[in-house]
């Protein structure tokens, strides 16, 4: 088996999207860990839906405080200058365009950019949370997720088949292979995991990739 | 003299839920913001046939300890015994915990019925409730099933889709500091749900971990007035 990058690694890589000043949410999962891996010398100010604007890291075990998490029920740490409010205003905040990115988990993508990351067939108890929000109105949707299943099918696929979140919005997918853009003709493969080829990345991609004059290795 | 909003107890405070009366319950979903000793005393209660409306489903005691090692109870009670007829939600259960919550069992086995709300669609509709609104347009839900039987309307070029208010019998919530005449002040993440829904019910219950006299609260840092609540009750913590 070929090695595949690691989930640290993958919101390692979304992370350093985030550009200095800019306002980001963090989804359920792997986004989360985002909060611990700000590339060095940026100012991010995270936002979570349950109400809080610049909190810092995931707390440790010593630090944990209830009364102070993210809305993946974790608790985390408070910075100088850390606000709060109520759910109304914080969709308020997130609808209204004043989200620079969100950061979400997924279970597939299609082609154009539309997001699938809530519902499962086998567990329709389960809900959307604040995805649909977030995936409509923040500025920019980057995807973090494993680029196949379990069963080794593709994540990227021409046609959501699970229920989707948001249509055409999702602009930047990162996965455990590739950095893939979404743009008006397609999709475009931007970077690559080190020891893979552009045919094995597309053998596990469904839609046609197109291939960045400038496709690199992804590097951290 | 203002009425008297002070209860010596959760079950005091909501003795008078009725069978088939809807209920709003503040917090977010695990353990921070949640009215627990409240909804212990419905639990105790055994108000039937309710509605619940809340962001998160709950969890249950047992997953309860994945999120907080002690573990805690929540909504789950409610559902595991059998006093829910309909939850209107979010998140009723969480993709990211095994399918053993007790509302996503008691739904997989058809005793109750759930309306998915996306989350601010869901703040919203309370607020609208709360704010005497007929409802808003949202782009939220559009091109997915959320805008399955709504109105649809084209406003500046841009596809909207109508969404219709929510309110309450009684709203369960949690504050931090209440004064005798019930304006609240909340604490970190604890805030949430808790102040629309404190606005949205009939009759507004709310369990503090500090109870103080008018004038103790800075009048610049009350979030939710005292206008919306009817019932004070404080709980140790």
């Amino acid at each position: 088996m070929k090695m595949r990058l690691d989930e640290q690694v993958v919101a390692l890589r979304a992370a350093r999207e985030f550009e200095d000043g800019s306002v980001v949410n963090l989804g359920y999962g792997m986004p989360a860990l985002c909060a611990n891996l700000i590339p060095e010398g940026r100012t991010i100010f995270f936002q979570s839906e349950n109400g809080i604007l610049g909190y810092g890291s995931l707390a440790t075990d010593e630090e944990k405080d209830y009364e102070l998490i993210n809305a993946s029920d974790q608790p985390v740490t408070p910075l100088a200058g850390m606000c709060f409010f109520d759910s109304a205003a914080s969709f308020d905040m997130i609808r209204g365009g004043h989200i620079d990115i969100v950061v979400l988990g997924a279970y597939q993508v299609s082609a154009k950019g539309d997001l699938a990351n809530w519902g499962r067939p086998d567990r329709p108890a389960t809900g959307m949370g604040g995805g649909m929000d977030l995936a409509t109105g923040a500025k920019k949707v980057i995807v973090t997720m494993l680029h196949t299943t379990k069963e080794g099918k593709p994540r990227i696929v021409k046609e959501c088949t699970y229920p989707i979140t948001a249509r055409q919005c999702v602009a930047l997918i990162v996965t455990d292979l590739a950095v893939i853009e979404v743009s008006k003709q397609g999709l475009v493969l931007k970077e690559i995991a080190p020891g893979w080829t552009v045919e094995e990345v597309q053998a596990l991609t469904e839609p046609r990739l197109a291939v960045a004059a400038d496709l690199k290795e992804i590097t951290l | 003299m203002a009425v008297q909003k002070v209860y010596s107890s959760p079950d005091d405070a909501l003795a008078d839920i009725f069978d088939g009366a809807t209920v709003m319950i503040g917090g977010f979903g695990s353990f921070g913001g949640l009215p627990i000793n409240l909804i212990t005393a419905l639990s105790r209660q055994g108000a039937k046939n309710l509605t619940i409306i809340a962001n998160a489903g709950g969890v249950g005691f047992e997953l309860s300890k994945r999120i907080k090692p002690e573990g805690y109870q929540d909504i789950g009670i409610l559902f595991e015994k059998g006093q829910v007829k309909k939850f209107i939600g979010s998140m009723p259960a969480l993709g990211g915990m095994p399918p053993t919550a007790p509302i996503e069992k008691a739904y997989n086995k058809g005793k109750i019925a759930i309306e998915m709300v996306p989350q601010g669609t869901l703040a919203e509709r309370i607020r609208a409730g709360a704010g005497g609104l007929g409802g808003f347009y949202t782009p939220v839900g559009v091109g997915t099933i959320v805008e399955a039987g709504k109105e649809k309307k084209l406003i500046n070029g841009k596809e909207y889709i109508l969404e219709l208010p929510l309110v309450a019998d009684f709203a369960l919530i949690k504050a931090h500091k209440a004064d005798t005449l019930g304006n609240l002040v909340y604490r970190g993440t604890a805030r949430c749900f808790n102040p629309v829904m404190a606005m949205a019910a009939r009759v507004t219950i709310v369990e503090v971990d500090k109870l103080v006299p008018p004038g103790e609260l800075d009048p610049e840092a009350v979030v939710t007035p005292h206008v919306y609540v009817d019932r004070v009750v404080e709980v140790t913590k």
